[in-house]
This record gives C-alpha cells, sequence and structure tokens, in this order.
C-alpha cells in the first residue's frame, strides 16, 4: 500500500504478541495468545524495525544497506502488509 | 538409550496452578480426585518450574486451574513467566478478578486473558457453573481487561444445554468486545464422563450449532476468531490429541505431577513424574510416562501401518481408556476402531431425559468409585484446547 505523504504508516507490533528470539530452536518467533509464529529468514529481523518509530520505505532502506543483494524493496511492504492483514502489525 | 533421539522440545505448557475453583462445572477437565491445596506448588517452585521450562523450549503457557486467581501469589508466577521469556494466558473463571489484581497481574506481564462463559443466558450460564452471580463476576472481568488493553478469548464448553444458544453465545462475545471465541465441545473423560448422559448432544443441535459457526464466521472474518472445537463422538475420526503424546505441550498438575495431557491422570498404571522429584528435561525426554506413546511403534489395531497415524497419532489415550479399559487401542471415536460401536450408539442413540450434574467438587466421587467398568456404554471424558 502506499502510504499518505502527510500521515505515513509506520508500523509497529500490537501489543498482545510478542517476538522473540528462541534460543532453544535458534528461530525468531512471534507468540500470539493461542498460537506460535516460526519466522523464517530475515523475517524477524523485518519485524524487529516495526517498533512505531520507522517507515515502511525507512524499514526498506535501512534493510537494503545491509543485506544489499537482497530484493527488499519488493519483498518487505508486501511482508507488512501481510502482518497488517493478519492483525499483527498495527 | 542407544539409538534414540531426542523429542523435539515442547512448545507450550499448561500450568494447573491449583485445583480449587468457585465454579463447580459438570465438565470439568480437572481429574476426579483434586489436588488437595496443602501439597501444592510453592511460588518459588513454580518459578524454578517455568524456568527449566523456558530452557527446555516452553516458549508459551496458559496458568490455569481450578481458578488460578485463588493463588495469592499469581503476580510472582506470572513475573517468572515473563523473566523467563515464557509468553503468559490467564485462563479464568472472572470471579476474583478485580481492577486492582489486573493491575498488577499486568505490571507483573500477563499478555492475555482466557475467560470462560458457560452459557449466554445469566440463570443458565449460573446453573452450569454451580454458582450464583457467576454471569456478572464474568461480565465485570470480561469489561476490565478489555480497559486495560489485554486481548480477550471467550471460552465456551459446549454440550446438550448450550449448544442451541451458541449465536447467542458469540453475540455475547462481540457485545463483550473479544478477539477469540472458542466454542470447544465437551470431551468426555474424569468429570465430563461422569455426567455424559447430561452433557451428551443430539446430532440435530451440532449440525445447527456448526452451521451457525459457519455462518457466523463469516460474518465476522477478520474481527473475531471463531474456534469451533470439533465433538468427539459424532464424526467417526480420531482428534489429533494434544498433537501426539508428549509432541507439542506438557501439563503440570498443581501438586507438581507432570502429565503429557490433563486427563491423563486417569491411567492408572502411567505413574507421571514429579517436578519435586527430576528436572523437567528429564520427564520430557527420559521419563517412562511421556515416551509411553510418544511417536507410532506402540500403536496397535488399525493404527499399525495406518496413513493416518501420522495426522491423529491414534486419537486419544485418555478416552481408549476409557471406553475399552485398554489405553494403547486405537481411540473409538475413530470409525475403523474395532470398538467403534460404543461412541456410535451413543451419537445415535436416543437421549434419555438427562439425569441432574454431578457438579465437580472435592469428594463428590468416592474414591475408586464414580464408574461403571468399561464397555458397560456409561460415561467417561479428553484433552481440551
Amino acid at each position: 500500500m502506499i502510504p499518505e505523504p502527510e500521515n505515513p504508516w509506520c508500523p509497529a507490533l500490537a501489543p498482545s504478541l510478542m517476538l522473540r528470539h528462541d534460543t532453544v530452536r535458534d528461530r525468531d518467533l512471534l507468540v500470539l495468545p493461542e498460537r506460535v509464529v516460526v519466522l523464517e529468514g530475515h523475517a524477524g529481523t523485518v519485524v524487529g524495525l516495526c517498533d512505531g518509530s520507522r517507515t515502511v520505505p525507512g524499514i526498506v532502506g535501512e534493510l537494503a544497506e545491509r543485506f544489499p543483494d537482497a530484493p527488499v524493496a519488493t519483498v518487505v511492504p508486501d511482508f507488512l502488509d501481510r502482518l497488517r492483514q493478519e492483525g499483527w502489525l498495527k | 538409550m542407544t539409538g534414540s533421539t531426542d523429542p523435539a522440545p515442547p512448545w507450550a505448557l499448561l500450568a494447573e496452578l491449583t485445583h480449587a475453583c468457585p465454579l463447580h462445572c459438570p465438565y470439568c477437565s480437572n481429574p476426579l480426585e483434586l489436588a488437595r491445596r496443602a501439597s501444592e506448588l510453592s511460588g518459588g517452585e513454580w518459578a524454578d518450574v517455568l524456568r527449566q521450562a523456558a530452557e527446555l523450549g516452553v516458549v508459551h503457557t496458559h496458568l490455569s486451574g481450578g481458578e488460578p486467581l485463588l493463588r495469592p501469589d499469581l503476580e510472582q508466577i506470572v513475573a517468572a513467566a515473563e523473566a523467563a521469556g515464557i509468553y503468559t494466558q490467564l485462563v479464568t473463571s472472572g470471579t476474583g478478578l478485580d481492577e486492582a489484581r489486573l493491575a498488577a497481574l499486568t505490571t507483573a506481564g500477563l499478555r492475555s486473558v482466557q475467560l470462560s462463559v458457560q452459557h449466554a443466558d445469566p440463570r443458565a450460564n449460573d446453573r452450569i457453573a454451580g454458582r450464583r452471580s457467576s454471569f456478572a463476576a464474568k461480565e465485570r472481568a470480561a469489561a476490565l481487561v478489555r480497559r486495560a488493553g489485554l486481548p480477550l478469548g471467550l471460552n465456551v464448553v459446549l454440550h446438550r444445554d448450550n449448544l442451541d444458544a451458541v449465536d447467542a453465545l458469540i453475540d455475547l462475545g462481540v457485545d463483550w468486545g473479544v478477539d477469540r471465541i472458542e466454542l470447544a465441545n465437551t470431551q468426555f473423560y474424569g468429570w465430563g464422563l461422569l455426567n455424559r448422559t447430561a452433557l451428551l448432544p443430539t446430532r440435530d443441535q451440532l449440525a445447527r450449532a456448526r452451521e451457525t459457526v459457519e455462518r457466523r464466521r463469516e460474518q465476522l472474518a477478520g474481527r473475531i476468531d471463531l474456534v469451533w472445537v470439533v465433538p468427539d463422538y459424532f464424526d467417526g475420526v480420531a482428534k489429533p490429541c494434544m498433537g501426539g503424546w508428549g509432541a507439542v505441550s506438557l501439563t503440570v498438575a498443581p501438586d507438581g505431577t507432570v502429565l503429557p495431557c490433563p486427563a491423563a491422570a486417569s491411567l492408572p498404571d502411567l505413574q507421571p513424574p514429579n517436578v519435586r522429584d527430576h528436572p523437567l528435561a528429564w520427564i520430557w525426554e527420559r521419563s517412562p510416562a511421556f515416551n509411553r506413546f510418544r511417536g507410532t511403534e506402540w500403536m496397535t489395531g488399525p493404527c499399525h501401518g495406518c496413513p493416518r497415524q501420522e495426522e491423529d497419532f491414534g486419537g486419544c489415550r485418555c478416552q481408549a481408556f476409557a471406553l475399552t479399559g485398554d489405553a494403547a487401542r486405537t481411540d473409538p471415536a475413530c470409525a475403523l476402531s474395532p470398538d467403534h460401536h460404543l461412541v456410535r450408539e451413543l451419537a445415535d442413540g436416543g437421549r434419555p431425559e438427562a439425569p441432574p450434574y454431578v457438579y465437580r467438587r472435592p469428594g463428590a466421587v468416592p474414591a475408586g468409585g464414580g464408574f461403571p467398568g468399561p464397555n458397560s456404554g456409561e460415561n467417561l471424558p479428553t484433552c481440551s484446547q
């Protein structure tokens, strides 16, 4: 989605969710009231940037610097949108 | 144990903090023989259990009972879970929750609340719960949780006396602003089995309720998560009980007994281990009780070699025991089970006038009594949630 320039979406994790690194399984997890979602690849890093202070282009920019060879500009906004539709990002 | 590999770590722990409860629901998932308060683990012991659980891989805990609010040290237990990195959900009847208590729990790190409701009609609710004014307490508790901004789920155990009220129960959830409604058909072990004649619904009731849930689910999509936990006796399919024995989660009873599911205390020769005697890692990985029905090698009868054995794990061990006297048999709920007639006859048989409930109370069932023998066609319960 294209954010309104005056009021851009700054994704933040819904308060009922917990993002954590699981040291036993070496995976990033989203823990919800009734379920656990295992985040694959760098998804945990992306969600970790959703602290309500960064816009979507801001998140994409930071990730592009850290992962210059990854298609972050196309993949990340879609991923964030999906999480928003699930109600996991506000 | 040469050649054996460690089981995958558990994800979740059901903490039955006490068996004491202000409610007396006739389908309670606690065992018939309720743990005495004097035998309960201390807050410090619970904190240690939760630390060990986190090290083992547990990331989620249901703090349940009985009524967990009856533990004055619940806040410390929540804080211990939070410090260990475990997500906490309080499973409560709502009785005893006030603003100060909820604030203390939230400060300690409580993440979400699941509230039980017995019926959408206050009088029917209180009759099933066996306690006056329990509906009013639930209504107040729901409003408090909403105001505190915590996610709230309703949990309704369904049976003959409330299946026709499913639509109204969903309306209630909408009114109370919940995020999730779990409509869980009664599982017939323990108290549920004892009260089976009073609780067993008709096929028509179930069909109507199922249609209602499908209609409302479409209508509420994106707003409220509607979960329907299938009934046991009616579909000819065994449920994948607990996601497999010792596969996903463990239950710690008030006195520290550790079980693969809350109903497993009913299995007579299981000899479940206790956290007072063994480390939790040994209990999960090595104890005979947790390895008893792990994997598929123990399977007998039609389960042996069945293509569904990795999907339903042979169904429920407690149900197999309750209905046949042998916990290693195929769950009679499965149409392939040689014992399937036991549930078919019940599902399709006539419905006698419902006897009064045997309310869940300490001492309601004489020790060693209460049940007719296996195969007599009368009464027994399952693993919920």
